[in-house]
């Protein structure tokens, strides 16, 4: 690891300002995914500024039913709040669904947003990556990409984003505040992330020296109708194979609102669309819903070895609709 | 703001760290994590390291009553914090925390490395338990947690051990689990600002 500055700066601009002018620096919060990927030798900034201090560090109510969750509140701080519990229960899912108790406790929810991929090649710094070097190529298409992306992919990068978070906030509307050189602003979540194209390198619409300070998610009928389920490769403390954020709400046996989110299948947390809108106002059935779900893997484009996860994708989001609908799987999932 | 620049070209700093109710004052290069801390300056060599990149749970540390992976927190981080190792477990008369005894009541292990960071763990996990807190395995988001042998699996997931000593482990923290033995004292705090 290269040897690093330590700076605790006194307040959230001046922690902008030194990440803007100085190129090597970088933000520090939890540390889990940075302090490891130094030690991989993936990235080596020269001087780590200390943001944990800073950020806000609460989950706050807002008038009309929505939360305000500070960019520093820790991962088990958020899992655990009553209110989150209660009425964003697909956070809450997706948060436990992640990593390990002792991860947890140290993960930060502006972190969380902003890890990297765990694709092997990325983290290889003895193996070419378009992400880490740009222009070094990609192994992973001809490689090992068994858990790589199958939706949004290019020719350059098919790696997944790692975060369950991140994949309930997308489906729960979120909005990011961010701090940077020119001021506060907002970004809807789902404008957050960029797809790789032919240039994986850049992962965020944030610019140099722009620190995420709260996420916001608005109150909505359909939150506390929520779930997220994972699937990995075993039981416990691995990242997803395939995972699904779901929030409906149905009267009358018909779908009134969905929000749908894959995880582990694209290169950012995947905000289902298409398959929201062909659920609209439709029968809140097994049936439709595979039709939905089958509607939004069309633009599937699996690899030699990760086909599955297009059905595994398909299986849970009907899974999860069922059982928020209360009707029966039936043969389709 | 130009006195943090200033700090920003310093590799190294002269730091406080309390460990186990003692308080050490030293000059660490800021690389050094928690773990090297512990083991490499102050002596303190229960702490184990294994995997050195947070997946394997052997280095496991108290931080102001939180478990944390020690390898992944630099000790520059960790200033003003208390942290509890497993050499900080037993009383002042040397008796056992409970856990200590159940594991050793249980046979809780067999090469015994991942010991110490199993135990830290089990210590915050029954305070996060008792504090409410649910977990993947819980039947509901809201209710009452009644700790099994599922539950303890999967909180205790972030712990891995090679021999496969496992029934045991659930075994030893399920038996301080049902005395009781959880309370205020292992109560979740909020983690080191």
């Amino acid at each position: 690891m290269k040897p690093f500055g330590y700076v605790v700066a006194p307040d959230p601009a001046a922690a902008v300002a030194i990440v803007t002018m100085r190129p090597g620096a970088a933000f520090l919060g939890g540390g889990t995914n940075l302090v490891d990927l130094m030690k991989l030798g993936v990235v080596a900034p020269d001087v780590l500024v200390d943001v944990t201090g800073l950020l806000p560090d609460r989950v706050e109510r807002q008038p009309g039913g929505g939360l305000r969750i500070g960019a520093g509140v820790r991962n088990s701080d958020l899992a655990a709040d009553p209110q989150v519990r209660a009425e964003f229960p697909v956070l809450a899912q997706a948060v436990l669904a992640g990593a390990s108790g002792q991860l947890r406790n140290m993960a930060t929810v502006g972190g969380n947003l902003l890890q990297r991929t765990r694709c092997l090649y990325f983290q290889d710094v003895t193996k070419p990556c378009n992400k880490r070097t740009p222009g070094s190529g990609c192994p992973a298409r001809a490689g090992d990409h068994r858990n790589l992306a199958v939706l949004g992919g290019s020719l350059h990068c098919v790696a997944t984003h790692p975060s369950d978070m991140a994949v309930a906030l997308a489906a729960l509307d979120a909005v990011v505040h961010v701090e940077g050189a020119a001021g506060p602003r907002v970004i809807p979540l789902s404008g957050l992330y960029r797809l790789p194209g032919d240039e994986p390198d850049r992962e965020t619409t944030l610019e140099r020296g722009d620190l995420i300070t709260a996420v916001e998610v608005p109150a909505r009928p359909y939150a506390r109708n929520s779930a997220y389920r994972k699937v990995r490769d075993r039981a416990s403390y691995a990242f997803g194979v395939a995972s699904v954020a779901a929030a409906l709400d149905v009267a009358g046996g018909v779908v009134q609102d969905v929000r749908l989110a894959l995880g582990a299948v694209a290169p950012v947390p995947w905000r289902a669309r298409v398959a929201e809108q062909v659920l609209a106002g439709r029968p809140a059935t097994a049936e439709w819903f595979g039709r939905a779900a089958d509607a939004e893997l069309a633009a599937a484009a699996p690899l030699r070895d990760n086909a599955f996860k297009v059905t595994l994708a398909r299986n849970i989001v009907v899974r999860m609709l069922c059982v928020l609908a209360g009707v029966p799987a039936g043969d389709t999932a | 703001m130009m006195a943090c620049v200033t700090m920003a070209n310093h590799t190294s700093s002269m730091m406080t760290l309390r460990v186990n109710g003692a308080v050490h004052r030293l000059r660490l290069d800021h690389r050094t994590t928690v773990l090297d801390a512990l083991r490499e300056h102050l002596g303190l060599t229960g702490t184990k390291k294994g995997c050195d990149h947070g997946q394997c749970g052997a280095c496991t540390v108290l931080v102001d009553g939180r478990r944390v992976n020690s390898c992944l927190l630099l000790a520059v981080t960790a200033q003003d914090a208390e942290v509890t190792t497993i050499e900080g477990l037993a009383g002042p008369g040397g008796e056992l925390h409970p856990l200590q005894a159940a594991f050793v009541e249980r046979d809780a292990l067999q090469c015994g490395y991942c010991t110490p960071g199993q135990i830290c763990s089990a210590v915050a996990m029954l305070g996060e338990a008792a504090a409410g807190w649910p977990s993947a395995a819980s039947a509901s988001l809201t209710g009452p947690v009644t700790l099994n042998a599922a539950e303890t699996r999967e909180r205790m997931s972030g712990n891995l051990c090679r021999c496969g000593a496992y029934v045991n482990i659930v075994a030893a923290i399920l038996d301080v689990a049902g005395d009781g033995a959880t309370g205020s004292r292992d109560e979740p705090q909020r983690a080191a600002r």
